[in-house]
């Protein structure tokens, strides 16, 4: 059942340059919330004029529901305005998220803000004593978000720049890389879990099938009505039966298996 | 009290709102997040005869005052629809508003061909309720092969009414195209090969282009507007059909406030049916019933109905 609440910003502050946290008390939401599923915000001030905007969950707990986004257009820089107390509208829970079991080592790799559905998924896993592994790509160190919040929770951050100005200098699957040839060298036992641009989702999916392990993969797409009643958000997919449809992100997804996406 | 109820050429509505096709799914979607029971109906997304893919991604652009979108009306085909998501819908709102209230559904239906309209019809007057109306999708502005070209000439458009007039006893609404130089020769179409009712404005065909890619936003290139822009060139078209017909019309275009549902009847409309405000705020439907009963309080109706076309002359 999706909830709409009433929610007020409790805090709102920059998470690096041209990105905000919005911090808000939502208490319905934060106790149904599940790592990977999204909520729709009606952007104050564009209440009238402006469709919701999805956001994925950057976390949910004691009440509280954290978004992380990146200002990049009229309705961001509109809520980007939003102060500290103001009401906001929010929809949720949204979407089918990541599973909270991981049978092996959780790889969690994210680009940009990507990272945001995988800092709750890594509270869940952390919570459920696992040992998750965060690899995050940027174009520069300006990209690379929240950073501080994963090692907080114990997670091994791994980083790369494509201009070398933060960790490894090209893309973030080369330390990827290097990790699953060590863990393959180990014979442990692993599972992906991605967020972010297409590219990096592909190259993920594509190591998921290529190495036979789960690979849960959040496709980043603007749902219009966020319930599956408008198809404005689809990827293909590909059933059991090898047949392709158009699934619905905000409905069937945004979180799909590796193997059932058609790139 | 104030009687809301209203008949739509034959299709009785307990309250003059439904929900535009193609922003409200299958009818179940918005569970929780809205009134049923201050629907007098709600519409389906467009069903063909096979299932249908749609087009390609991005599918919408949001502009100032609305959006743009080409969805191209994907879908699972008539037969499931019948089979799986008709009897969701009345499972699912059943449950919320007990099966008593579950509003009866227009089914919107478009296809590639003559045939194609009239069989969907046949197998929909087969399907029991709720599925209580068709609305005939002749206007699309994203698919070439159905919908758009049956509405722009009068005599192919009577054609395709008529066919799927012979299919179906149940009320038949034709949803026209608002980009047309006169109406008339469209209405009077529609009244000679019996349609019940008349729906209008479907969006209006529309573009946008990234200037810094020189490339249209949508993978099918354009698209068709709606939203709060589009409401007051919809309101002008139910005027202007109102005055050359006497069959009833289902208003649509750019309704957000119960202001805007108020300005189709008085204007000549029946009913009227909330499109894209839904993704905003998925209440306005039930805030528009609300609206429109506190209006006729206000200004002393004792029937929604006695709106339409009361404008002061």
């Amino acid at each position: 059942m999706v909830i709409d609440e009433e929610t007020k910003i409790a805090s709102h502050e920059d998470a690096g340059p041209g990105y905000r946290f919005l911090v808000l008390d939502a208490p319905k939401l934060a106790s149904v919330l599940t790592p990977g599923q999204f909520v729709h915000v009606r952007v104050p001030g564009l209440e009238a004029s402006a469709l919701r905007r999805p956001f994925s969950v950057f976390d949910a707990c004691e009440g509280r529901v954290t978004v992380m986004y990146k200002i990049v257009g009229r309705g961001t820089e509109a809520l980007a305005k939003a102060r500290v107390g103001e009401t906001v509208m929010v929809e949720g829970p949204l979407g089918h998220g990541f599973p909270e079991t991981c049978g092996g080592v959780p790889l969690l790799v994210g680009g940009g803000y990507g990272v945001a559905p995988l800092h709750f998924l890594a509270r869940r896993l952390v919570a459920a004593g696992k040992k998750p592994i965060l690899f995050v790509g940027g174009r520069t160190k300006d990209d690379l978000l929240a950073l501080d919040r994963f090692a907080a929770m114990g997670v091994d951050v791994r980083t790369a720049t494509n201009d070398g100005s933060a960790g490894a200098k090209g893309f973030v699957t080369e330390p990827l890389d290097d990790a699953l040839i060590e863990l393959r060298q180990k014979g442990e036992a692993f599972e992906l879990f991605t967020c972010g641009p297409d590219g990096l989702l592909k190259a993920v999916a594509m190591r998921a099938t290529g190495a036979g392990v789960p690979g849960w993969i959040s496709m980043d797409r603007h749902m219009v009505c966020g319930v599956g009643a408008c198809f404005a958000c689809i990827q293909k997919i590909r059933l059991p039966n090898g047949e392709e449809y158009n699934a619905r992100c905000c409905v069937n997804g945004p979180v799909f298996k590796a193997e059932d996406i058609v790139w | 009290m104030i009687d809301l109820t209203v008949d739509l050429g034959g299709l009785k509505m307990r309250t003059p709102v439904t929900t535009a096709s193609g922003t409200f799914g299958y009818g179940s979607e918005y569970v929780g997040s809205l009134d049923y029971t201050k629907l007098g109906a709600v519409t389906a997304k467009g069903v063909r005869l096979d299932p249908w893919p749609g087009n390609p991604m991005p599918r919408h652009a949001e502009v100032l005052g609305g959006m743009v979108n080409a969805i191209g009306l994907q879908g699972p085909g008539v037969e499931p629809f019948i089979e799986n998501y008709v009897p969701h819908y009345v499972k699912t709102v059943g449950a919320e508003v007990g099966a008593e209230n579950v509003p009866p559904m227009i089914v919107n239906i478009w296809g590639g061909s003559i045939e194609e309209y009239a069989a969907v019809a046949a197998k929909l007057s087969e399907a029991g309720a709720p599925v209580a109306a068709i609305e005939m999708n002749v206007s699309c502005p994203n698919v070439k092969a159905g919908g758009h070209t049956f509405g722009q000439d009068p005599v192919v458009l009577a054609k395709v009414v008529a066919a799927t007039r012979a299919a179906t006893k149940l009320p038949l609404i034709v949803k026209l195209a608002p980009n047309v130089p006169d109406f008339r020769p469209y209405v009077a179409a529609c009244e000679e090969s019996g349609a019940d009712a008349l729906a209008l404005i479907n969006t209006i065909p529309a573009m946008v282009i990234d200037i810094e890619t020189r490339r249209p936003v949508l993978g099918n290139r354009t698209g068709g507007l709606s939203g709060r822009c589009v409401h007051p060139a919809a309101v002008k078209a139910v005027y202007d059909v109102h005055k050359c017909t006497k069959l009833p019309i289902l208003a649509m275009g750019g309704i957000y406030e119960p202001k805007d549902a108020i300005e189709f009847l008085l204007a000549g409309a029946t009913a009227v049916a909330v499109g894209t405000a839904t993704f905003t705020d998925p209440s306005t439907a039930a805030r528009v019933c609300d609206g429109i009963a506190a209006y006729c309080e206000r200004q002393g109706f004792a029937a929604a109905r006695d709106v339409t076309g009361a404008l002061a002359s």
